[in-house]
């Protein structure tokens, strides 16, 4: 049994495509993850702000990409883009190279969108959730309205935004296992074909899994230190 | 957009509508009383039991629900045991039971978190003047401990309840086909992408507005404060 184990990872290398395709996850992950939370910030800026129309319609969005299954919205980024991705690169002559690189352009999007959703809310919740006096201590300073925000506003709302923040993060790391489902070459993916080849589907997943599982439990501690560190000061009040 | 889509997609949504609501019916129905029991056990005496429980949502809740998926329905069938078992076989052999098997014990470990915070919130004093009436421990627990706790959890539970019916469109990775799986179907189909997507979000939107107000309903009807 052990020695079984031992062809298929060591000699057969399936080790380290399993380790190749985690740092895959990894990248897609926090690539889409620091995607969405750049647009998102933005956004839920305006949303807080209530801009006219725009945050109607970034709340439209927000409600639709959190009330549809992510598999949905891979299907429709990766369906809905393959024609005219072909077309551009055709134009460019960069065929090749494109349809290397496009699961993973279209993947990092997609984990960017669905991210980009959860993580509008996070940050309007917290950007609400400064309390009111602050903001008028401030005003009282005649600390202009840009500063006040960089200053006062935006770092104390990152404070409180941390625990949803991790729990996006959480999320999007797991979600990145949909993208396997239209090729791309990650963890999912690789254990897909491992199973396939070699026959032992309740071995791989279950490495996978393994892998997945210390993701976020090593994720789950670094944003528990975080949280303890931004409390410094916040306690006992 | 083309009214002979929507005409040729939505009866085939409908089919798919039933196989969703079907997963999240059984996810509702059984992981709702599973997860509340696992969360019990979470604040139970016994060392052995709140481990065991703990493991197990730790397991649950750290992995993609789309592995679990896959280790119930190709690692599992791979066991020799559980293809002999008639029991065990029938759970996994067939691509629909094995997705309500790990959408029951996915939305489980969830539910189990959200109800150990709900009995852990409890005021102790109302348990041990439950205990102190000699009420029997099930008395305590379905007359004291549950009600109490089922209203601090259900506004955490309605969304976990939207989730049972998102994460139901993992089935269709195993051959289920449920409303994912036929929008997959159709838009490689009819190659109109984005119109295929807007119907069939409208069918995920409608049944968690359903489910929502259902919720919120009954949670104004469970709050102390009518």
């Amino acid at each position: 049994m052990l020695g079984d184990l031992w062809v298929l990872m060591v000699e057969q290398s399936w080790a380290l495509a399993l380790l190749k395709g985690s740092v895959v996850t990894i990248a897609i992950g926090l690539i889409g993850m620091a995607l969405g939370f750049l647009v998102a910030t933005p956004l839920a800026i305006m949303r807080w702000r209530k801009v006219v129309v725009v945050s109607q319609l970034v709340d439209g969005y927000s409600i639709l990409v959190r009330g549809v299954p992510g598999l949905l919205v891979i299907y429709l980024l990766f369906f809905g883009s393959i024609e005219w991705v072909k077309a551009i690169t055709a134009a460019f002559g960069y065929q090749d190279s494109a349809d290397n690189a496009y699961p993973y352009i279209v993947g990092v999007v997609a984990i960017a969108v669905i991210s980009c959703a959860y993580s509008i809310e996070v940050i309007r919740g917290a950007l609400q959730a400064v309390p009111y006096g602050l903001l008028e201590a401030a005003q009282s300073l005649a600390l202009p309205k840009g500063v006040t925000f960089m200053r006062v506003t935006f770092p104390l709302a990152l404070r409180l935004a941390l625990g949803g923040i991790n729990n996006v993060w959480q999320m999007t790391i797991k979600d990145t296992s949909l993208v396997s489902v239209v090729g791309l070459q990650e963890l999912m993916r690789t254990a897909a074909i491992g199973a396939g080849i070699t026959r032992s589907p309740l071995l791989f997943y279950c490495i996978a899994a393994a892998l997945f599982f210390c993701m976020t439990a090593v994720s789950q501690t670094a944003f528990s230190s975080a949280e303890r560190a931004l409390d410094r000061g916040f306690r006992g009040r | 957009m083309d009214l002979g889509i929507i005409a040729y997609a939505v009866p085939f949504l409908v089919i798919g509508a039933k196989t969703t609501l079907l997963i999240a019916v059984f996810g509702v129905g059984i992981g709702l009383p599973f997860g509340v029991a696992v969360g019990l056990a979470r604040c139970s005496r016994s060392r052995a039991l709140r481990r065991l429980c703990d493991a197990y949502c730790a397991i649950f809740r750290g992995t993609p629900m789309l592995v679990q998926v896959f280790v119930i329905y190709y690692g599992l069938a791979q066991v020799s045991f559980i293809r002999q078992n008639p029991v065990l076989w029938w759970m996994i052999g067939d691509g629909l039971n094995a997705a309500i098997l790990a959408v029951v014990l996915n939305t489980g470990a969830y539910t189990a978190e959200i109800f150990r915070t709900a009995f852990l919130s409890l005021p102790k004093g109302l348990i041990e003047a439950a205990e102190a009436c000699g009420m029997h421990p099930w008395h305590v627990f379905s007359r004291v401990k549950f009600p109490l706790a089922v209203r601090q959890a259900l506004p955490a539970y309605s969304s976990e309840a939207a989730i049972i019916v998102k994460e139901s469109s993992l089935a269709s990775t195993i051959t289920v086909l449920e409303i994912t799986g036929y929008a997959k179907r159709l838009m490689s189909e009819t190659f109109a992408i984005m119109d295929i997507f807007i119907i069939t979000a409208a069918f995920y939107l409608t049944i968690n507005v359903v489910v929502l107000t259902g919720l919120k309903l009954l949670e104004r009807r469970l709050s102390f404060a009518r």
